[in-house]
């Protein structure tokens, strides 16, 4: 258990810069999610706190120690890749066992036995304990690389996108348990991933990173409620927030070239006419992709509408977000 | 365009039956999903309608014409795959052309052809470009740009998104779906992402070992599936099934077990034995009052509504509900279901049983 914190960090992969000034504090027990599309620098902090890449510039620390010049071994953390990494001639349990039977250590047997059962158990992998690991499906194989990082007890957990290999149904559970596990251990963990769905909803905060740059870090409540610019309000929400010119429904605040609406922005029966273009029923929730004086906007409407293409519905923005010409948001 | 119609199609590989008689029409003009998770036998489908496999029986007709044995060259069809296959050493241009300069069309006709699915598709500015250095993007429209060309009389797709990241995967499923609305041409997409299939489709076949579990337009599935399968397999989170050993008569109107009532659309059939009754999440409602109870055990933030997992004495059950509705995690609360909207499936067979709510959607499919 313990806090994170990035001082100043810039790190360049020959004239690219990967981070560029990145300052960034991971509070003790925190769920903190970084996200960003390809490239925004997600991978390269976790490597960095690893200790798998050394900053150009830049301080970083756990707990209150410098981790410069520190191997990963030396800085007590545990890591969950994409692609798993196992062990192919041991079991599955000699797998999980691996981490702590390091002989300084010392764990007792019936220590591990109960920490490797208990992981398991959550995992969902109890029946396949005495497997081989070359016998396992990918999906099983990720849940031992997780349950590898799970038995220690670390000062930090960081794991990059551990569950995008895994199907929807495993990934709905493991968001869960990952979530309880982080809550009820009161760990730190840094995590990376490109879902939407999992930073809202294990994240305690999340990260917005855009080329190198922390942009917004905050509950993920307010980073969806109260958005810095016109980016971070496009990392979440399905579907996406619209950005459309600020004078388009009428006057704007001084300084607005855009103005932006999530689904819930969009009152529907009453202001101007748009036209529906496409009904979109998607089960639990009906999209409308609607043209509004030649521009497309997309929001949600009850799952059982009559509407159809052609038709004409009124809509007026209610409490929208504006934008300025660099797509900051004007407050 | 065609309408394109498959009669008790069956496939064998040796010993292996990878598709059992199946049975569905594809209107001239839809864009028609075949669903299913991988081993279903959706690709081996589309590979028979497409004349890159032959059938071991039953018959497909195009546009009324049997071409069950026919090789796919003379079937007039566009098939785009998984992986792009572009000629390396041509550039867009004359990898857009190549399909109608190897019919032998007139050299004025294929620029103008070109130019006008350049268009279409909105790459007139990387015509004259290699295709090595472009992105992923660009180089999936270079591929339609093909298959378009040609003015074939149907599209068949296998997973064509299936390689792109999430956010690129959403706006490429967006630009092919007004693709179609604007050119019209039947379309046939392979895929195992039921909401790619919900977002996209005009109706859907879903298959599941080798068999056709539904067929229809996607609201309906989604609110009447016609098996626990089907229930399962699209909605995330998907479908709740509380499963209990009772009995429903005929015209039953309620159900009870785990000493709670539950009001059900009125049933057709009634049965007895092993029942399960599904809900989707954004029909349990939490109510202090309700007698039904739960413990929640975790409540997920999505942006406009939350996911709130609770424990019953049935198992685990989702609600969908509004992101401003405050709820306590440790807590317990009473679970609504809308009566309006429950399935009961006959547990053994996996079959929904047949209620005044569902009869128009499972009688024909």
């Amino acid at each position: 258990m313990a806090e994170i914190a990035l001082a100043n960090i810039t790190k360049r992969f020959g004239s690219d810069t990967a981070l560029d000034d990145l300052t960034m504090t991971v509070p003790n027990g925190a769920f903190v999610v970084l996200l960003g599309p390809t490239g925004a620098g997600k991978t390269t902090t976790l490597r960095m706190v690893t200790g798998l890449d050394t900053p150009d510039q830049g301080r970083i620390s756990i707990g209150g120690r410098d981790m410069a010049g520190l191997t990963p071994a030396q800085r007590d953390v545990a890591m969950v890749f994409q692609q798993y990494s196992l062990y192919p001639h041991l079991t599955v349990r000699e797998n999980l066992e691996f981490p702590l039977k390091s002989p300084i250590l010392r764990t007792p047997k019936s220590e591990i036995a109960r920490k490797v059962g208990e992981v398991a158990e959550i995992l969902q992998i109890s029946h396949k304990l005495d497997n081989k690991a070359t016998a396992l499906s990918g999906g099983e194989m990720q849940r031992v690389s997780i349950g590898r990082a799970l038995v220690r007890n670390p000062a930090v957990y960081l794991m990059d996108e551990p569950l995008s290999s895994l199907d929807a149904k495993l990934r709905s559970d493991l968001r869960i348990e990952l979530k309880s596990i982080q809550a009820n251990s009161g760990a730190t963990l840094l995590y990376v991933t490109h879902d939407q769905i999992e930073a809202m909803t294990m994240a305690t905060h999340v990260g917005v990173l855009d080329k190198g740059r922390l942009v917004q870090f905050g509950t993920p409540r307010e980073i969806y409620e109260d958005p810095v610019s016109i980016y971070a309000a496009s990392r979440l929400g399905q579907p996406r927030i619209n950005i459309l010119p600020a004078d388009v429904f009428g006057a704007a605040p001084a300084g607005a070239a855009w103005i932006g609406l999530r689904p819930e922005q969009i009152a529907q029966g009453q202001g101007q006419d748009s036209f529906v273009n496409r009904v979109e029923h998607l089960g639990d929730q009906t999209r409308l992709h609607l043209s509004f004086r030649d521009r497309d906007l997309i929001t949600v409407t009850d799952p059982h509408t009559t509407l159809t293409r052609g038709d004409v519905v009124r809509i007026q923005p209610r409490n929208p977000f504006y934008f300025d010409a660099d797509g900051a948001r004007l407050v | 365009m065609a309408q394109i119609r498959i009669d008790h199609l069956r496939k064998d590989f040796g010993s292996f039956n990878a598709v059992k008689a199946s049975t569905f029409t594809i209107e001239d003009g839809e864009f028609f999903m075949l669903l299913g998770p991988s081993g279903c036998g959706k690709t081996t489908t589309l590979r028979m309608m497409a004349g890159l496999e032959f059938p071991t029986s039953g018959q497909i007709y195009i546009d009324g014409e049997e071409v069950g044995r026919k090789p796919a060259s003379q079937r007039d069809i566009a098939f785009v795959f998984q992986m792009f296959a572009l000629y390396p050493h041509m550039n867009v241009r004359r990898n857009i052309s190549y399909p109608l300069v190897s019919q032998g069309m007139k050299r004025a006709q294929v620029r103008a052809k070109v130019a006008e699915v350049a268009g279409i598709l909105g790459i007139e500015s990387i015509l004259d470009r290699p295709v090595g250095g472009l992105s992923s993007g660009d180089r999936q429209r270079v591929a339609l740009g093909r298959a378009i060309v040609r003015d074939p009389k149907a599209f068949f797709m296998d997973e064509p998104l299936g390689a792109l990241d999430a956010e690129f995967r959403e706006h490429m499923a967006e630009e092919l779906r007004a693709l179609h609305d604007r050119m019209g041409a039947t379309t046939v997409y392979v895929t195992h992402d039921q909401l790619e299939a919900m977002q996209m489709g005009d109706k859907i076949v879903v298959m599941n070992h080798g068999v056709v579990e539904q067929f229809g337009v996607p609201q309906q599935i989604y609110d009447w599936p016609a098996t626990r399968f089907v229930a399962a397999f699209i909605g995330s989170p998907a479908m709740n099934f509380l499963d209990f050993d009772g009995t429903v008569g005929k015209h039953a109107t309620s159900v009870s077990f785990g000493g709670a009532t539950f009001d059900i659309p009125e049933q057709l059939d009634g049965a007895r034995g092993a029942l399960t009754l599904g809900v989707r999440p954004e029909h349990v409602h939490l109510s202090d009052a309700a007698r039904y109870r739960g413990r929640i055990v975790a409540a997920e933030y999505l942006g406009t509504t939350q996911i709130v997992t609770l424990d019953t004495a049935h198992g685990q059950v989702k609600a969908r509900i509004p992101s401003h509705e405050r709820v306590q995690v440790g807590s317990t609360t009473g679970l609504d279901l809308d009566p309006r909207k429950l399935t009961l499936f006959d547990a053994t067979t996996g079959r929904a049983l047949v209620s005044t709510a569902n009869q128009g959607v499972l009688s024909h499919g």
